[in-house]
């Protein structure tokens, strides 16, 4: 404790703080920091009117329903409404495997693309921007032009099967095509950001590591399983995470490509039914809801997905 | 008594007795419209008014925005005292955005919305009382306006708004392809076989051409399964609105004939999905022979999509024991001041319910090369009626002869159920599995659907 006292940097404090104190300690850090904390400012009142107030709002309203102009707090009873919603399970049945599907292609494909423009030694350039141009067009341009691809009578995709000579396909007018379908326009329009990032995860791989390998007589498939995995583990983990959470919350896809529902509502999802809750049904206590089920369920995979990753490092 | 309870009696008060000199001021009016012997309903020409309307066409519609225009500043000359601020639109309504707006109280003081709307207005606490303001002194037509069409204003006995436009639902189709198949343009079918047969025929022709199309997405498959389901003499509810009342006969032949259509006779072509107004989009592309709708379907087909007027035709609804009826007009905003809601009152009788004036000044319709001759809209009755039919047969500028079977046959016409999108939405799913699914099962898919609107309709 002597020692501790003693020291230089506890005398300091104890010569400053005999000192006259016009200001506390909060009130000096503040000072001292001012210009940051006016930068701040802008930023975190932004942050507190556009995505923290409507948060909370959404949790008041979750518990509340207006009718004839009265709003009165009624419980649990959205969620009991939303819960008995005929379509409440088809609804997550379907955006769970739409977050499937998009994990096999919107996931896998970009990283396999990522590593071919990786391993290219001329125009990559080129090809980065080729495969970053759908990210460019606008979302709806994108599904427009899916949707006339996939148009069963005069659509590229089976004038292509059709040359083939193989079997056409009914896409976006078949319940059990359709979400393969949006899944397929879905991975195109994003991909592109996904492989940017990949990318430079990649080229921060320090080059020894291949040349290491190389002679150890590693061939493609066991560097990448051995270095290039290994040493994107972390990008990787998080773009996992992010996609996730993203494709749980598809709307725009589905709502431009089949009108929301699809067959038989084979493309009802859980975004696009707090849409309808919201803006069709007039209902937003309903709304609000879902989205406070959909946002602690997100909340808490993710919890438990960085649990998992942080055990398992 | 607290305070607040003192406040609330004497608003009730108020209430009362405003609503007792309105009973007195209506009474002996069969028609529930006033006496016209209440002054203080009329809008007084030294009061400074101002009110904010939406739905001025765009832009893009320089013929009407003119007119609109024009019709203010002939308005101001009568109403010199009152201040129009336009807001423009075009669709008048966008179904998410007068959601929020209504949430937000954000609408324009007087607001457009469709007959459907009424319940989410009164619900968002947002329309105002005009019951008194509408007498046959503020509104000069009152007595002529087809009370079934207020009465979709109407909650409580209490009225919220004025109608714009109404249409009844009947089949549209197009001359030119009957006139290739060999049908005679003049006799469109009035019955579900006619129909399949006259689409056998449509569908002969080949080259992509389609003879039937019909909705099945974004609640529009709901919509119109309501609207072939009153054709067939079947209900969507039991007459208290607590039951779903469309699995039947009705129902299941509906879907039967969609089904046959669409899977044997192959007259409704592989792309399915359709949702408003992608079968006007095919019809102007001349590959779409026959689908259900509305009048103003061919007036969008004809302004936005550049198709011809003698290009189409209409007939009454399939079945011909009920036609689904629709229609729009203005709500008031529950903040305004009484003279902000008379002055409301007065601008829509001058734009909109005043034959010869405004929308029905024919003449002028026709020399700005607007279409006359539509069947739409026909909310007035007795002479009124008479007055608005003469001028619009005098003005004609399009085919009135394309539309002769859909007015001269006398469809009854039929309001949306309750809770109409929510079922709707429902219905769009068991209309898209028909037409989706060769072996879809219709008894199965009306069962499933009749419990799903059960829930909807005990969870409203």
């Amino acid at each position: 404790m002597a020692a501790i006292t003693d020291s230089p940097r506890t005398t300091a404090r104890r010569t400053r703080s005999a000192g006259p104190r016009p200001y506390g300690r909060a009130g000096r850090r503040l000072r001292d920091n001012l210009t940051a904390h006016a930068f701040l400012i802008g930023a975190v009142a932004c942050f507190a009117l556009f995505s923290w107030y409507p948060m909370v709002r959404e949790f008041v309203m979750a518990f509340q329903r207006t009718r004839r102009g009265h709003t009165t707090w009624v419980g649990w009873q959205n969620f009991i409404q939303v819960s008995h919603d005929p379509v409440f399970w088809q609804a997550w049945r379907n955006t769970v495997e739409f977050t499937l599907l998009a994990l096999v292609f919107g996931f896998a494909l970009p990283f396999v693309v990522a590593i071919g423009l990786n391993e290219l030694r001329h125009a990559r350039a080129y090809l980065r921007i080729l495969v970053y141009l759908p990210v460019m067009l606008p979302p709806v341009a994108s599904v427009l032009l899916f949707k006339y691809f996939f148009n069963p009578s005069f659509g590229l995709f089976n004038a292509v099967l059709s040359a083939l000579h193989l079997p056409t396909s009914q896409w976006l007018n078949s319940a059990d095509t359709a979400m393969f379908s949006v899944v397929i326009a879905a991975t195109w329009m994003n991909m592109g950001s996904a492989v940017l990032i990949y990318l430079a995860a990649l080229q921060s791989i320090p080059g020894e590591l291949y040349e290491a390998s190389e002679l150890d007589g590693a061939g493609l498939l066991r560097r990448v399983w051995h270095v290039t995995i290994p040493q994107t583990r972390l990008i990787l983990s998080l773009m996992l995470l992010l996609q996730i959470i993203a494709t749980m919350q598809v709307f725009t896809e589905t709502f431009l490509l089949t009108g929301g529902d699809g067959p038989k509502g084979s493309t009802t999802t859980v975004v696009y039914l707090i849409y309808n809750y919201a803006f069709n049904f007039n209902n937003f206590g309903a709304a609000a809801a879902l989205g406070v089920i959909m946002l602690l369920g997100l909340a808490g995979f993710s919890a438990l997905y960085v649990r998992l990753f942080r055990e398992s490092e | 008594m607290k305070r607040a309870d003192l406040r609330r009696l004497a608003a009730a008060s108020m209430v009362a007795a405003i609503g007792l000199s309105g009973a007195a001021a209506c009474s002996g009016d069969k028609n529930g419209g006033g006496s016209g012997s209440d002054s203080s309903v009329l809008l007084d020409k030294n009061a400074k008014v101002s009110i904010s309307v939406d739905c001025q066409p765009p832009t893009t519609k320089p013929a009407q925005r003119k007119q609109w225009l024009d019709d203010i500043a002939a308005f101001n000359k009568i109403h010199p005292n009152v201040t129009i601020t336009s807001k423009d639109a075009s669709p008048c309504e966008q179904p998410a955005a007068f959601a929020a707006q209504l949430k937000a109280g954000t609408q324009t003081d007087l607001f457009y919305a469709y007959f459907t709307d009424l319940g989410a207005v009164l619900d968002a606490g947002q329309a105002a009382d005009i019951t008194r303001y509408v007498t046959p002194e503020t509104v000069s037509t009152r007595n002529d306006i087809d009370p079934s069409v207020l009465d979709t204003f109407t909650a409580d006995g209490k009225l919220y708004g004025l109608p714009r436009n109404n249409y009844k639902m009947g089949l549209i189709y197009n001359r030119k392809l009957f006139g290739q198949a060999g049908l005679d343009p003049d006799k469109p079918p009035t019955t579900w076989d006619e129909v399949a047969a006259a689409a056998r025929k449509i569908s002969a022709l080949g080259n992509g051409i389609n003879g039937y199309g019909e909705y099945s997405a974004a609640n529009t498959g709901g919509w119109h399964f309501t609207a072939e389901l009153y054709g067939l003499g079947g209900r969507m509810v039991t007459a208290d609105g607590k039951k779903a009342a469309f699995n039947d006969a009705n129902g299941k032949q509906l879907l039967r004939n969609l089904h046959t259509m669409r899977w044997v006779d192959r007259t409704m072509g592989e792309t399915q999905g359709y949702k408003w107004p992608d079968l006007m989009t095919t019809m102007v592309a001349g590959k779409e022979g026959m689908y259900v709708g509305a009048p103003d379907d061919i007036t969008y087909m004809v302004e936005t999509l550049k198709g011809d007027y003698a290009d189409y035709g209409m007939g009454p609804m399939p079945g011909g024991k009920g036609a689904l009826l629709g229609g729009d007009g203005y709500f008031f905003k529950k903040s305004l001041t009484p003279d902000q809601i008379k002055a409301g009152i007065a601008w829509l009788d001058f734009k909109f319910l005043t034959p010869g004036k405004g929308q029905f000044e024919y003449a002028r319709n026709k020399a700005d090369g607007l279409p006359v001759g539509l069947p739409e809209p026909f909310f007035f009755t007795g002479a009124s009626a008479q007055k608005e039919s003469q001028n619009k047969a005098t003005y004609a500028t399009i085919p009135v002869a394309n539309f002769t079977a859909y007015v001269s046959t006398q469809v009854p016409g039929l309001v949306e159920p309750p809770h109409a999108q929510e079922i709707y939405k429902v219905l769009d799913t068991t209309v898209s599995a028909v037409l989706t699914d060769k072996n879809a099962n219709i008894d199965e898919l009306l069962k499933t659907a009749e419990t799903q609107v059960n829930q909807v309709l005990a969870n409203a």
